[in-house]
């Protein structure tokens, strides 16, 4: 692996959409299947700019878009299978689409009437985590409780669990993603890390985070580290699935360093006119991930010609859905926060709710 | 039955009951292990449960914390070592953002029963980072309990109790009691967790303290007894959170209050007592209540701690101001 930019990267798909081979890689699954990928790819980003316009009218707090992302997540998500674990960072609105989590949960902590409150959902698709890199080590833990379950390495591929644990390439400078590399080859966990390299941490450059290719990195932690073209979804479905093969199998961990782009801002909150060159967004708008797989699917003719009308259509609904459910969010109740600051109530908090309460309630009466 | 153990024998016992009762246990920490942990309070368990449920660590203290964390999500209730109070540090973000939020954040539908075990207070002659006492840090964070023991019964009671709690328990651990032995009855009913314990009935004034200091206040209402004063010793047992009832219906009878404790005045328990009895018991009370504890420094080179730390002649001098108003 040379140490240009975007050296090294497995790719199945080209820019132009076209299939290409790799010797270690290859995507297995059919035309259906691809149009599948499509699918998910332009309903997430349809709910991503949803997600945006509702911030810039006032409607979220805060939006964090993938735009440009959306073949590393649809990939690598849909690589996981029902039994696997997926713990996300805080931008991962296209895997939570695929793994089958109501994208107005998202909206709900944006708009700041729920903090996460998605834990159990049948997709296996964990809360957010705002603090950079920190649940990076939870997958870890969690991942050593699957082990210590028995529930891997059994050689039953349609049990064996593996988790899937999201970050960016910002979050590689933290001390816990480091600790959790060590701790997941220490243990031999079953744990695939996707860091989607999306080239920003906010501001900054991926230059000022890692001197070399960050999947480079793994070589140090001793796990595979691999590089994909994270705009390939075929290429990401591959490398993410053979690594999840490898965790379930009892093989230990492995990185993927998903070579990406964020097309919009960090979140709404910052306006990256101010510290990147527009010709470089140019640049990767000709590696968009959604326009390589239509053109595929064009020239392969695997699909009907209404397809992407059809789907474009679908997109909006899914879009006109979630904003009307967002907007319906009602308020939380501040006294809720009470009971649940503990698994076991403590006097001390249930009197203090009893006050507030009374306190509240007095305005009420006037 | 009751049998004399050393704390540390104490909570060793404690820790082999609850891996026995629970498979779902698991111990964790750097050193804990072979070595039996450097206080040797782990000593002899992962020879009998295993390498996978006595758990030597990576050394990372955040690491420690973080995959607890994970492994609790799992279904595991992970008891972890940090090896000194001043290590906690590392993992402090893990803790406060992470541990004592998680199970509000997702609106109850995860629990997080992790206990972070941390040997804690001074009076060693340990280095710099060894003799710190964090409790005010831990017990700010709302989401967290914290607990500390003072004699052998509760050490093997009240680690016990926190294992087989679905919440997040900061452990303290006065290290410097570890070789301390008292009788441990292991069949009768253990105290309430969260109860304050009156450890020396008295009625001049109370002495509100917990972990190391609770011995060191016994000996000064020894003392304040020859001199004809009748001291209450109050051991807190949780800091968070506090047994008000308790401290209340103490301080109702004697009429004056000092806390004492090892970590600095300000911003302390120390502080905490003094405005909810200021609260609550305003007009039952002869003097203000004050406070003995580290002063507001850095903790300062061993060779100097025994003038840091409260003892019996500042513990004294505090009553005698308080009998003074």
């Amino acid at each position: 692996m040379s140490d240009t930019p975007d050296s090294g990267l497995v790719q199945l798909l080209t820019p132009e959409g076209e299939r290409v081979e790799h010797p270690d890689f290859s995507f297995p699954g059919d035309d259906e299947m691809i149009a599948g990928f499509l699918r998910d790819m332009v309903i997430a980003r349809r709910i991503d700019s949803e997600g945006t316009a509702l911030q810039r009218q006032g409607q979220l707090g805060l939006w964090a878009s993938m735009t440009g992302q959306e073949a590393a997540q649809v990939g690598s998500g849909r690589a996981a299978k029902k039994q696997d674990y997926v713990v996300p960072s805080y931008r991962e609105t296209a895997v939570a689409w695929v793994r089958g989590l109501d994208p107005v949960a998202l909206s709900a902590v944006f708009r700041g009437v729920d903090l996460g409150a998605w834990a159990g959902n049948d997709g296996n698709f964990h809360p957010y985590t705002m603090v950079v890199g920190s649940q990076a080590l939870h997958a870890v833990g969690y991942a050593m409780g699957i082990t210590a379950d028995g529930a891997t390495a059994t050689g039953n591929p349609d049990t064996d669990e593996a988790v899937l644990a999201f970050f960016g390439d910002g979050a590689t400078s933290q001390g816990d993603v480091n600790e959790a590399l060590v701790f997941s080859s220490s243990f031999q966990s079953p744990i695939v890390f996707l860091c989607q390299n999306n080239q920003w941490a906010i501001s900054v450059p991926t230059t000022r985070q890692s001197r070399i290719p960050i999947a480079r990195r793994a070589d140090g932690f001793g796990m595979p580290g691999i590089r994909v073209d994270g705009n390939d979804v075929l290429a990401s479905f591959a490398v993410t699935s053979w690594a999840l093969d490898r965790a379930r199998a009892g093989e230990g961990p492995a990185f993927i360093e998903a070579f990406t782009y964020r097309m919009g801002a960090h979140t709404t909150s910052d306006d990256p006119t101010k510290y990147r060159l527009n010709a470089e967004l140019e640049s990767w708008k000709l590696k968009d991930p959604i326009e390589r797989v239509r053109a595929y699917l064009r020239r392969s003719g695997s699909v009907a010609a209404s397809f992407f009308d059809d789907l474009a259509a679908q997109a909006d609904d899914v879009a006109a859905d979630f904003r009307s459910r967002t907007l319906a969010l009602a308020d939380p109740l501040l006294e809720d926060s009470f009971d649940l600051v503990h698994a076991e109530a403590t006097e001390h908090i249930i009197e203090q709710k009893a006050a507030y309460i009374d306190y509240a309630s007095s305005f009420e009466e006037e | 039955m009751a049998e004399t153990l050393t704390l540390g024998k104490a909570l060793n016992a404690g820790l082999r009951k609850a891996l026995e009762s629970d498979p779902k246990v698991i111990l964790a920490g750097e050193d804990i292990g072979k070595l039996g942990g450097v206080f040797r309070i782990t000593e002899g368990l992962q020879a009998t449960f295993g390498e996978d449920r006595v758990i030597d660590s990576p050394l990372a203290e955040s690491g420690i914390v973080g995959t607890a964390i994970g492994m609790a999500m799992r279904g595991y209730r992970p008891v972890v070592e940090i090896q000194f109070d001043g290590f906690v540090f590392p993992a402090y973000d893990q803790i406060v953002t992470q541990l004592a939020k998680i199970h509000h954040r997702t609106r109850g539908q995860l629990k997080v029963p992790v206990v972070v075990r941390i040997p804690y207070g001074g009076g060693i002659g340990a280095v710099e980072h060894h003799s710190e006492s964090p409790e005010a840090y831990f017990a700010h964070t709302t989401g967290l309990k914290v607990v500390t023991c003072a004699n052998a019964n509760d050490a093997y009671w009240m680690i016990q109790q926190v294992i087989a709690s679905d919440d997040p328990y900061i452990f303290l651990e006065p290290k410097r009691r570890y070789h301390d032995r008292g009788e441990v009855d292991t069949e009768s009913e253990p105290l309430t967790l969260h109860a304050a314990r009156v450890a020396r009935e008295g009625s001049d004034l109370t002495l509100l303290c917990y972990g190391p200091m609770v011995k060191t206040c016994l000996q000064v209402a020894d003392a304040a007894a020859e001199e004809g004063r009748s001291l209450e010793v109050v051991d807190l047992r949780t800091l968070s959170p506090i047994d008000m009832a308790t401290v209340v219906t103490s301080v109702h009878r004697t009429s004056r209050a000092v806390v004492v404790h090892e970590a600095q005045v300000s911003y302390g328990i120390g502080a905490e007592l003094a405005a909810r009895l200021s609260e609550q018991c305003f007009y039952d009370m002869e003097a203000p209540v004050l406070r003995v504890g580290g002063y507001d420094v850095p903790y300062p080179p061993s060779r100097v701690e025994e003038e840091y730390l409260p003892d019996l002649d500042r513990i004294l001098d505090a009553v005698d101001r308080s009998f003074a108003y």
